[in-house]
């Protein structure tokens, strides 16, 4: 059990990442991460609504008729979307204010209802809950790793809060800025660049793999070989 | 008049849905492939988000207002989007099965593009009076035609060109798709 929470992660996280991988969820990865308190406040809210969402759809999928499923999943989705959106209007005003509409839009992240399609309605309830928590982790790491570069380039400065104020000067005062990352344009530009760093590390790791695989597959070649000649030998 | 030739512009232009406010990309980078599915897919956002607008506002301010429900309104909206896009397409296949034919395939999608919920949401966030709140879906979903029109035309030249490994497929169309902000961008400087 407790290899296969980690194998769920791993999956989740790293070999198929929701954005980088499946390429899902592209809305509010391009536009909740022009910092990366408000990439992490966007994340923490789909792991909590992609959590209950897939356990309840999964506690609910004998019940749930197929022909009307999908609309099922969506009520259910919506519900817990709104009862985020409540909380963290109440609680992290600063968060609401830099997402917007983000929140409620997290009800047609097609990342939720693909999980819901493709695993919660399949499994137990416990694994999907798990399962709902890895992807969520897996989005959350995507748009942190973008917000990171954005926030970077775009003010020099890491880590601040959501109205601007505070945060880690890296780069020292005397840096102006480059406000290109903190525009729709600086969004798809990072992103484009992130996900080709993801494809050239994973292209490397493939390759690394195949090669010890090769040069395994080549010495059994030889040894073969080497044997076949043994016996021709003998046989002369 | 001048109030909607504002929205209808700001729509269009300025705040397009795709290149500065960021709803329905997912259609937008999945079906442009080609410029006849990319045609396709804004001619059904379009028809979709016009009807949906007035409804959605119809459901808010007949239903949820009166009851002090607002609070349901993602809800209830995605709810109208669903059953309007599942009654459209019954209602197409009825009636005008050729339009069928072409839009046909892209309608199931439509409910889980955020532009139309995007849209719903920014009429009620905003305000505006019912023939705003029409205007203003129609005009969005003609920005995102034109949009995803234009990035198809972009990308069937990108065939033939060869980017480095790394950038191939994806990337490369997402950097495509940063320059055609860029040029968008420049519209926001236009304030009235």
């Amino acid at each position: 059990m407790k290899s296969n929470v980690g194998k769920q992660f791993k999956d989740g996280v790293i070999a198929n990442n929701p954005v980088f991988v499946q390429l899902l969820g592209m809305c509010p990865t391009l536009a909740t991460t022009t910092a990366v308190v408000n990439a992490l406040g966007m994340g923490a809210a789909v792991i909590v609504v992609l959590m209950f969402s897939n356990l309840f759809i999964s506690l609910l999928r004998k019940i749930i008729p197929k022909q009307v499923r999908i609309a099922s999943y969506i009520v259910i989705i919506s519900g817990f979307v709104t009862a985020v959106e409540l909380i963290i209007k109440a609680f992290f005003p600063s968060i609401d204010a830099a997402l917007g509409l983000f929140i409620p839009l997290i009800v047609v992240n097609c990342i939720i209802l693909a999980r819901a399609e493709a695993f919660a309605s399949k499994n137990r309830p416990m694994p999907s809950m798990i399962d709902g928590i890895a992807t969520g982790a897996g989005f959350t790491f995507a748009l942190v790793c973008v917000a990171f570069v954005r926030e970077l380039l775009g003010t020099g400065k890491i880590f601040a809060s959501a109205d601007g104020t505070g945060g880690l000067s890296v780069f020292g005062g005397g840096y102006p800025g480059a406000p290109i990352f903190l525009l729709p344009a600086g969004a798809f530009l990072t992103l484009g660049f992130v996900i080709a760093a993801v494809q050239k590390i994973a292209s490397v790791i493939d390759k690394r793999s195949q090669n010890k695989k090769t040069a395994e597959a080549s010495e059994t070649a030889c040894g073969v070989a080497r044997d076949l000649s043994y016996n021709e030998d003998e046989d002369t | 008049m001048s109030n909607i030739f504002l929205i209808v512009f700001g729509a269009v232009l300025t705040e397009n849905f795709i290149f500065s406010r960021f709803y329905g990309i997912c259609p937008f980078l999945g079906v442009s492939d080609k410029p006849s599915t990319a045609l396709g897919m804004g001619m059904a956002v379009t028809f979709v988000m016009t009807v949906s607008s007035a409804a959605t506002y119809c459901a808010y301010y007949l239903l949820l207002k009166p009851f002090g429900l607002e609070y349901l309104k993602t809800i209830a909206f995605i709810l109208v989007i669903a059953a309007l896009v599942q009654f459209i397409e019954m209602f197409l296949k009825k009636y005008a099965p050729s339009l069928y034919g072409a839009l046909g395939i892209y309608l199931p999608l439509i409910t889980t593009n955020c532009a139309v919920l995007g849209a719903a949401l920014v009429n009620i966030q905003e305000q505006r009076s019912f023939i705003e709140s029409v205007m203003f879906g129609a005009s969005s979903a003609l920005g995102f035609t034109m949009a995803i029109c234009v990035f198809a035309g972009v990308r069937a030249k990108m065939e033939f060109s060869n980017p480095p490994k790394a950038f191939r497929g994806f990337p490369i169309l997402l950097i495509a798709a940063a320059l055609a902000a860029m040029a968008f961008s420049g519209f926001s400087g236009m304030k009235f």
